[in-house]
C-alpha cells in the first residue's frame, strides 16, 4: 500500500500548475469484520476503502476534496485531476483565508507495525469455540489501517498498522453481562482463551441476584473501562485549544482558580499510543503534551488554524483538537487492593452514553454499565441494575478522589465509524469517597 | 459509475446476491467568527456486495466498480458466507430474496442552489448578525449540501435507482460574560436537515434567524437556573426530537430486541411479547414510521434490502404494534416490521435504522398546550441526552427554558434538566400539540451498530406537554 501511496503522492504533484502548492492526507483500511450474538455470526465481511483528501492551495487561498479512491491507478489518477481541476476553479471566488497555517520544515517519517495474522475466519473459529455455547455478542475487526501525507515540498509520512480488535460481552440475561476486550498486534489463541475463561468466572457473579439501589451518594471504584468513558467525554473539546480560549471547554474553569486533586496528570502521549506521529496537515506531533499537570491546566491542543487565529503554538493536533493517544498518570493503589480500598461501595466495571448535564461546571451524567457490584467489605456481593450518576469533574477527581490505580490500562479505540480509528487511551482505575447518583 | 444500464454477467454459485451501489458528494460552506471557513467537497462512491450461499450470509465492500472489482466483491462476500455458514445466527435459505424494481426522487432535487458565492455572502450576512455583541464570544453559520445515489440490484431481477438531495443549515453562537458561558442555535446542532433545496432555509427563516439566535443566547447569561422539582414540562419539537429518537426510537429497533447490539449502542428494555398489548404511552401517544413526507430527512421508497417503504403506526393510542425491524429481522423475530433495513454507505451493512419516525399531531394549539400547564417549564433546543443501554432511564438538557406560571409563559431559565423512565414517561403524555406547532427535524448523526454507522434520520413533532417531570437546573 506504501507504494500505492508514493503513486498517488506523484499524481497530486504532477496535477498541480505554477503557483499552486498541496497538503495531501491518506487513509485506507482492509478491514474483515465479523459481527457476532448469541454465540453465533451475524455479519461477516470484509471492507476494502482508500481516501484522499486534497487541499489546494494558490496563496492564501485553498478549499479541500475528500475523494474515495478505487486502488486502480488509472482511474484514480482521472479522479485526481478532475478533483484538482474543480478546486482550481473554485479557487479565486473564495476568500483569502487568514487562518491557513502550513508547515514550515519538511518531516518525512514512515512507520510500520504489526505483521502476519491468522485469517479473521480462523480467529471467528477460535472465539466461538472458546465461548462453548455462552450468549457471546461482539465484533471481531482485523487487518492493516494505512495512514499518510503528503505535501509539494516533498513531504512524505507513512504510519500502516496491521491490528484486531475483538470486543465481545457474555450475558446472563436482560442487561447483565461481562464485557471483554482483546485487542493488539500479535494474535495468540491461548491468550485468548484466558481471557475468554476469565470472562466466564466473572459471569458467574453477574448471575447472582441484582441488587436496586436508591439514589444517594455512595463509594465507588471506576475500572479503567469506567474511567475511559469519563476520558472520553472530557476529550470531547476539554483539551481543545480553541474550546479553551473561546470558554466552550468544559475544563475552561481550570484556566481560573479551579484545580483538580494533585495527583491528576494528563498528557496527550503520541509516543505511547497507536496513532500516527504527523496530523491531517503535514505537523509532527510531539511525542507528549502535558495537558493537566499535578490538577493544573498546563497545555492544550493546538490546531493549525487555531495557533493563526488565537495567536498560539500549533503542537500537531488534529483540526478538532482531540487527543488520540490520552494518557493519564497512575497512583499508588495496587489494583489487587481496590476493593479492599473500596471496603463498601460500587465496583464500576463501565460506564454509558455519557454526556454534560452542565458543561461549564464540568458535571456529567450518565450510566453504570456491565460489570457494576455492590461490595461489602472488601468483597462482590451482587451486581447492580443500572444507575444514573450525574456529578461534577472537580469533585471525581478533585476532592472526593481517594487514590488512583498504580497499574494502567491501555485501552485501544473500538468505534468503526467510517473507518477503524488508530486512538487509544491509558488510564488508572480511580476510587472515589463520593460519587453522586440520581436515577 | 454503473448507476444505469445493465451490469456484466455474474459466475457466482449463490443463492442470492444483491450490489448496492452508493454516491455521495457533498459541498460544505462555513462562516465562523465572520472569517468564511475553506470550501469542503467530497465525493465518496463505492459498491457494497451481499451473498448468500449455504445457508450463510457475506458481504464485501470496495471502490472499485469496474467489472473485475464486482465479480472479485461478490467472490469475496461468498468465501465469507461459505467460511461462516456452520455459524450463521440466520439461515439465509429461509431468508427474503428482494427482487423490487422501482425509483425515488428528493423533492426539487434538480432545482438550481445558489452559486458558491451566494453561499458564502449568506453564510457572512447571518454571521454578522449573530456576532453583534462583545459578549458573543464564538458564532457559527454553515450550510452542507449532500447529493446522494444509490442503485441496488439483485440476482432475482430487483433494480432501484433512487435519488437524494439534503441541505443542512445550522447556525450556533457562544455567549460569555462574568464566568458564565451559554450556547444557543437554530434547532440544535443540525437539527435542520431536509430533502430538497433552498425553500428549506426559508422554511426555517434560516437568513434572518443571526441575531434573534445571538440575543436569546445573551439572555441566559442573566437568566436564573432552570427551577428543580416535579412539575409539567412542556417540550419543544426540537427537544421533543430527541426525546422520541432516544426513547421511542431505539428501544423499538428489532435488532436491539433481538440482541445484535448489546456489545455496543445496549439492548431494549421491550420484548417481542409486548406487541400488540403494551401500553407504551397514553391514549395520546401516536408514533408512525413515515417515508412518504417529501421534505423529511429519511424519506425514501425502498430501504436498503429492497422492501418498499410504506407509511405504517408503530404506537397508535399509545398501545404498542410494530417494531422498527427490516425484512431480516422480522423473519428472525416472526414479527411484523418496516422498511428499514439501511446502511450509512457503501461501505457497511445494512441493519435496522430508524428513518422517519414521527409523533402525529393532536388538537391543541400552543396557547392550549401553555394554559393547561399551572406549574413548568417550557424547554426549547436539545443539548445533552443520555440515556440507559435498555433506553430507560434518561437525563436530557436544553439549551433554553421558560417557567410557565398559572397557564402563562414566564421569565428565561438556563440549563434546563429532566430525567425520567422510558417506560412511564410516555404514560405522562397529557396534552399532544396541533399541526400548527409540528416541526420536521431529525438529525443526520445517529450512530449505532458494529461496525458503527453514522445516519440520517427524520423526526416530525408537535410541541407536547407531559405531566409531573423530574425537573432541575445546573450547577450554580
Amino acid at each position: 500500500m506504501e507504494a500505492y501511496f508514493s503513486q498517488i503522492a506523484a499524481v497530486v504533484d504532477r496535477a498541480l500548475v505554477a503557483g499552486e502548492r498541496h497538503a495531501t492526507w491518506f487513509s485506507a483500511e482492509q478491514s474483515d469484520f465479523v459481527r457476532m450474538n448469541r454465540g453465533k455470526v451475524r455479519q461477516p465481511g470484509r471492507v476494502v476503502q482508500r481516501y484522499v483528501d486534497i487541499r489546494l492551495i494558490r496563496g492564501e487561498r485553498h478549499a479541500t476534496h475528500s475523494l474515495s479512491l478505487t486502488g486502480d491507478l488509472a482511474a484514480d489518477t482521472r479522479s485526481i485531476v478532475d478533483a484538482i481541476t474543480g478546486l482550481r476553479s473554485a479557487l479565486p471566488e473564495l476568500a483569502e483565508d487568514p487562518h491557513l497555517l502550513l508547515p514550515s520544515v519538511i518531516a518525512s517519517s514512515s512507520t510500520t507495525r504489526g505483521g502476519a495474522m491468522p485469517s479473521a475466519d480462523a480467529m471467528v473459529e477460535t472465539i466461538l469455540g472458546a465461548a462453548n455455547g455462552q450468549d457471546l455478542v461482539g465484533l471481531l475487526a482485523a487487518g492493516p489501517v494505512y495512514r499518510g501525507f503528503c505535501n509539494s515540498e516533498g513531504q512524505r509520512n507513512w504510519h500502516a498498522t496491521t491490528t484486531f480488535n475483538l470486543q465481545w460481552s457474555l450475558y446472563h440475561r436482560t442487561d447483565k453481562a461481562i464485557k471483554s476486550t482483546y485487542a493488539g498486534f500479535a494474535w495468540d489463541d491461548a491468550e485468548l482463551q484466558r481471557r475468554m475463561v476469565s470472562a466466564v468466572e466473572r459471569l458467574a457473579l453477574i448471575s447472582r441476584p441484582p441488587k436496586s439501589l436508591q439514589p444517594g451518594k455512595y463509594r465507588a471504584y471506576l475500572a479503567p473501562g469506567a474511567m475511559e468513558e469519563i476520558a472520553s467525554l472530557l476529550c470531547w473539546g476539554g483539551f481543545s485549544g480553541r474550546a479553551l480560549a473561546t470558554q466552550q471547554s468544559a475544563l475552561a474553569r481550570l484556566k481560573g482558580e479551579a484545580r483538580l486533586d494533585s495527583r491528576v496528570s494528563i498528557s496527550e502521549d503520541t509516543a505511547g499510543g497507536v496513532a500516527p506521529a504527523f496530523q491531517a496537515e503535514g505537523f509532527a506531533r510531539p511525542s507528549q503534551i502535558a495537558l493537566i499537570a499535578d490538577g493544573a491546566l498546563v497545555g492544550s491542543l493546538v490546531s493549525p488554524r487555531t495557533a493563526r487565529e488565537f495567536d498560539l503554538q500549533a503542537n500537531g493536533a488534529n483540526a478538532y483538537e482531540i487527543p488520540e493517544s490520552l494518557t493519564m498518570a497512575g497512583g499508588a493503589l495496587p489494583e489487587r487492593d481496590a476493593l479492599a480500598a473500596l471496603d463498601t461501595g460500587l465496583a464500576i466495571g463501565n460506564l454509558h452514553y455519557l454526556n454534560y448535564s452542565d458543561r461549564p461546571a464540568c458535571r456529567m451524567t450518565g450510566m453504570t454499565r456491565f460489570a457494576t457490584f455492590w461490595v461489602e467489605n472488601g468483597r462482590v456481593v451482587a451486581p447492580v441494575d443500572v444507575l444514573r450518576f450525574d456529578d461534577t469533574i472537580y469533585r471525581m477527581l478533585g476532592d472526593k478522589l481517594e487514590a488512583l490505580t498504580a497499574e494502567r490500562e491501555l485501552l485501544l479505540e473500538s468505534n468503526t465509524y467510517g473507518s477503524r480509528m488508530l486512538t487509544s487511551v491509558t488510564l488508572p482505575g480511580a476510587l472515589l469517597s463520593e460519587m453522586q447518583f440520581t436515577l | 459509475m454503473p448507476f444505469d444500464g445493465p451490469l456484466p454477467s455474474f459466475d457466482l454459485n449463490a443463492d442470492f446476491w444483491s450490489l448496492r451501489f452508493v454516491e455521495e458528494t457533498s459541498e460544505a460552506f462555513c462562516v465562523r467568527k465572520n472569517v468564511p471557513q475553506p470550501l469542503a467537497l467530497s465525493t465518496d462512491r463505492g459498491v457494497m456486495a451481499s451473498v448468500y450461499v449455504d445457508g450463510g450470509y457475506g458481504y464485501a465492500a470496495t471502490a472499485d466498480t469496474s467489472p473485475a472489482g464486482l465479480r472479485e466483491a461478490l467472490a469475496r462476500a461468498a468465501d465469507w458466507a461459505r467460511a461462516t455458514a456452520r455459524h450463521a445466527l440466520s439461515d439465509s435459505r429461509a431468508l427474503p430474496r428482494p427482487a423490487p424494481r422501482g425509483d425515488y426522487a428528493s423533492p426539487s432535487v434538480d432545482s438550481p442552489l445558489p452559486s458558491r458565492g451566494e453561499w458564502f455572502d449568506l453564510l457572512r450576512r447571518v454571521a454578522a448578525e449573530a456576532g453583534c455583541d462583545p459578549r458573543i464570544v464564538d458564532w457559527e453559520a454553515l450550510a452542507e449540501v449532500r447529493h446522494a445515489t444509490q442503485r441496488l440490484v439483485t440476482s432475482e431481477g430487483g433494480n432501484v435507482v433512487q435519488r437524494f438531495r439534503f441541505v443542512f443549515p445550522s447556525l450556533a453562537v457562544t455567549a460569555h460574560a462574568d464566568g458564565v458561558t451559554q450556547r444557543r442555535s437554530l434547532n440544535g446542532h443540525r437539527g435542520i436537515c431536509q430533502q430538497g433545496g433552498v425553500e428549506i432555509l426559508d422554511r426555517f427563516g434560516f437568513a434572518d434567524s443571526g441575531r434573534r439566535i445571538a440575543e436569546e443566547a445573551l439572555e441566559l447569561l442573566t437568566a436564573p437556573n432552570c427551577p428543580s422539582g416535579r412539575m409539567d414540562v412542556l417540550l419543544a419539537p426540537d427537544q421533543m426530537v430527541l426525546q422520541i429518537h432516544e426513547s421511542v426510537g431505539h428501544p423499538l429497533e428489532l435488532d436491539r430486541i433481538l440482541g445484535d447490539e448489546r456489545n455496543f449502542a445496549g439492548t431494549s428494555f421491550v420484548t417481542p411479547d409486548m406487541f400488540g398489548t403494551y401500553r407504551y404511552g397514553s391514549e395520546l401517544l401516536n408514533i408512525t414510521f413515515d417515508p412518504s413526507r417529501p421534505e423529511e430527512l429519511a424519506s425514501y421508497a425502498f430501504d436498503d434490502d429492497g422492501t418498499r417503504a410504506e407509511r405504517s403506526y408503530l404506537i397508535r393510542n399509545g398501545i404498542l404494534e410494530r417494531p422498527l425491524g427490516g425484512a431480516i429481522s422480522q423473519a428472525r423475530a416472526g414479527l411484523a416490521g418496516v422498511a428499514n433495513a439501511r446502511a450509512d454507505n457503501w461501505n457497511r451493512p445494512p441493519i435496522d435504522r430508524m428513518a422517519n419516525l414521527n409523533l402525529e399531531p393532536g388538537d391543541a394549539s400552543f396557547d392550549e398546550l401553555v394554559a393547561s400547564i399551572e406549574q413548568g417549564v417550557m424547554m426549547e433546543t436539545n443539548i445533552s441526552w443520555s440515556i440507559d443501554d435498555s433506553r430507560n432511564k434518561f437525563q436530557f438538557g436544553c439549551e433554553r427554558g421558560r417557567v410557565i406560571e398559572n397557564g402563562k409563559l414566564g421569565h428565561v431559565v438556563k440549563n434546563p434538566n429532566y430525567r425520567g423512565i422510558s417506560a412511564n414517561f410516555w404514560r405522562s403524555l397529557a396534552r399532544v400539540g396541533n399541526a400548527d406547532t409540528l416541526r420536521v427535524l431529525g438529525t443526520p448523526h445517529c450512530g449505532k451498530g458494529e461496525p458503527s454507522q453514522v445516519i440520517r434520520v427524520g423526526h416530525a413533532t408537535p410541541a407536547c406537554v407531559f405531566a409531573g417531570v423530574d425537573v432541575f437546573g445546573g450547577e450554580n
